[in-house]
């Protein structure tokens, strides 16, 4: 068998790159794009009953940072919804999801996977009763909109 | 040979048919020709084969071989008797029938890549090819030297057509794109036809004039972060102003009056849908990868796009036992002899719906339309007999 003595170097270059005809997204002009009010969402989960938890779940899912590139609003925002969704007791979650409209429960959708994405310490088991109640809500094609959308959170 | 399947408790709603073949991929499109009585299909190779009906029986009579790739688009013109087929090849073929057999004819499509889907015309002068090459070919004949030629739309399209819509006018031609796109185009060739006059959708229509290109504003998509998914089905309504298109992100849009008129879109609870159709102005069948047809119903004086129900009724009907030539069905379709009940897809179609023709009554009173999968089945569907057989199914 012989033996490939010349450099393999250029397997790794992405082909895709020198294409002229290479599609590029547009640009939307996220700048301006500064997620949920941190302070807003803390004081309704500081002063909740769960009237104001399902408050604060509105006003954690207002402003996403979907169109900006800077990850520490997205970071920041998607802590902030972890939050929110954590102070929730499992049986208000149902309410709390079908107080939302579709297109909040297909925000909702790109938070959940977005958290499964990084997991820490009990985030899992919440996401994951959020995202029974939000799939019935949904249905599979909010998951669809979650794997086909270019820009998410 | 086909057989035909009939559910005796189903049978006024839709007769259904399988094509016991390699054609379990019907990605490739069927057209039929209910005139004649005739289907032409491409059972997922370099051919298209053509049925007659005889009875309650299919026989193939024609066997059209010229295509070098696969057929992917198939459009049977009514009036002219001609049947125009695009391939892989990158190539088209217009077919017209010579002493009871297909003659083929090559229309050059100066594209680089495969042919994806084919529209003959309202008044079968003209066909148009969506392709690979991210551009539209529109055909058209030239007298003076007796071949077809064709004009390229290719601003500002930047990826594959998937699928294309005449507009009545025989002017505008829609396109669905995968750059997450549905557009309207001017395919007026004055060679073949008078200048159209004005409509909804604008009145200079220069060939090759965008006209209206669906994507919304930014701030519609920032308060949805919806950016769409490829488009994989257009349909003009039977006037014309309307236009419905389906996307890969199980959202159904329509619009209506164009660049300054209204869109309204519908985020869909189900997979996504790969084929629409108008039924009448104001009511669409669009079926896909959940293998059974919807009903979506469009009230423009709201500007309100709602889910109008679920159009297959589940088998009822008792387990029985089973042939060996359903045990041989069922393998070629699920790879497992036994109907398992539990995970079996209750639905007619057992595999992705890709594609939706209406066979009588056009898109403003529509009473049959056929359905066609992924499963090699060709279902027919009676609209009338669905309309009782389900509660509060209301056709507008």
């Amino acid at each position: 068998m012989s033996k490939n003595t010349v450099s393999a170097r250029f397997r790794r270059v992405d082909v895709d790159e020198y294409d002229e005809n290479k599609f590029v997204d547009e640009e939307d002009g996220g700048e301006n794009q500064m997620g949920p009010d941190e302070a807003e969402v803390d004081s309704l989960i500081r002063h909740s009953c769960t009237g104001n938890l399902t408050e604060a779940l509105h006003a954690v899912l207002k402003n996403p940072p979907i169109n900006t590139k800077n990850q520490n609003v997205k970071d920041r925002a998607e802590g902030l919804v972890l939050k929110v969704l954590s102070s929730f007791k499992s049986g208000d979650i149902e309410k709390g999801v079908q107080s939302l409209d579709k297109n909040g429960v297909d925000l909702l959708m790109k938070y959940i996977y977005k958290g499964f994405e990084r997991p820490s310490e009990n985030s899992s088991a919440v996401l994951l009763q959020w995202h029974e109640k939000a799939l019935a809500a949904g249905g599979v094609g909010s998951i669809v909109r979650v794997l086909t959308a270019r820009k998410t959170v | 040979t086909p057989s035909t399947l009939f559910d005796p408790l189903l049978s006024s709603a839709f007769s259904a048919l399988f094509f016991k073949t390699l054609s379990h991929l019907f990605s490739s499109p069927i057209h039929l020709c209910p005139a004649l009585g005739e289907i032409a299909l491409c059972p997922n190779n370099h051919e298209v084969h053509i049925y007659k009906k005889d009875g309650t029986k299919w026989t193939k009579i024609h066997e059209l071989k010229e295509h070098n790739g696969q057929v992917t688009g198939i459009d049977w013109a009514p009036e002219s008797n001609r049947i125009v087929t695009c391939g892989a090849d990158r190539n088209a073929y217009v077919w017209t029938l010579k002493e009871g057999t297909w003659k083929p004819t090559l229309v050059i499509l100066r594209i680089n890549r495969a042919a994806r889907c084919v529209k003959w015309s309202p008044k079968e002068n003209k066909f148009a090819v969506g392709s690979g090459s991210r551009l539209i070919s529109v055909c058209y004949f030239e007298q003076e030297n007796d071949w077809w030629v064709c004009k390229h739309i290719k601003k500002p399209i930047r990826s594959t057509i998937l699928s294309l819509d005449w507009h009545p006018n025989n002017a505008l031609l829609a396109a669905g794109s995968c750059d997450f796109k549905c557009r309207v185009f001017s395919a007026y060739i004055k060679e073949v036809e008078e200048k159209p006059g004005p409509t909804p959708w604008g009145s200079k229509m220069p060939f090759g004039e965008l006209l209206f290109e669906s994507g919304g504003s930014p701030a519609a998509a920032q308060t949805s972060g919806a950016s769409g998914g490829w488009v994989h089905s257009v349909c003009f309504s039977h006037s014309g102003n309307r236009l419905a298109w389906t996307s890969h992100d199980s959202t159904l849009c329509v619009s209506e009056g164009g660049k300054n008129g209204t869109l309204t879109s519908l985020s869909s609870e189900t997979l996504p849908l790969l084929c629409v159709t108008f039924i009448t102005e104001n009511s669409l069948v669009a079926a896909g990868h959940d293998c059974y047809p919807v009903l979506f119903v469009y009230d423009g004086a709201k500007g309100s796009l709602t889910f109008g129900g679920k159009l297959d009724v589940p088998k009822q009907a008792a387990q029985k036992g089973i042939s060996a030539r359903e045990r041989f069905q069922n393998l070629d379709r699920r790879a497992s002899e036994t109907q398992n009940t539990d995970k079996d897809l209750n639905t007619l179609h057992k595999n992705s719906i890709s594609q939706i023709s209406v066979l009588e009554g056009g898109r403003n009173q529509c009473t049959k339309f056929c359905t066609t999968g992924m499963d090699g089945g060709m279902g027919i569907w009676d609209v009338k007999s669905l309309e009782s057989a389900m509660k509060d199914l209301k056709i507008v």
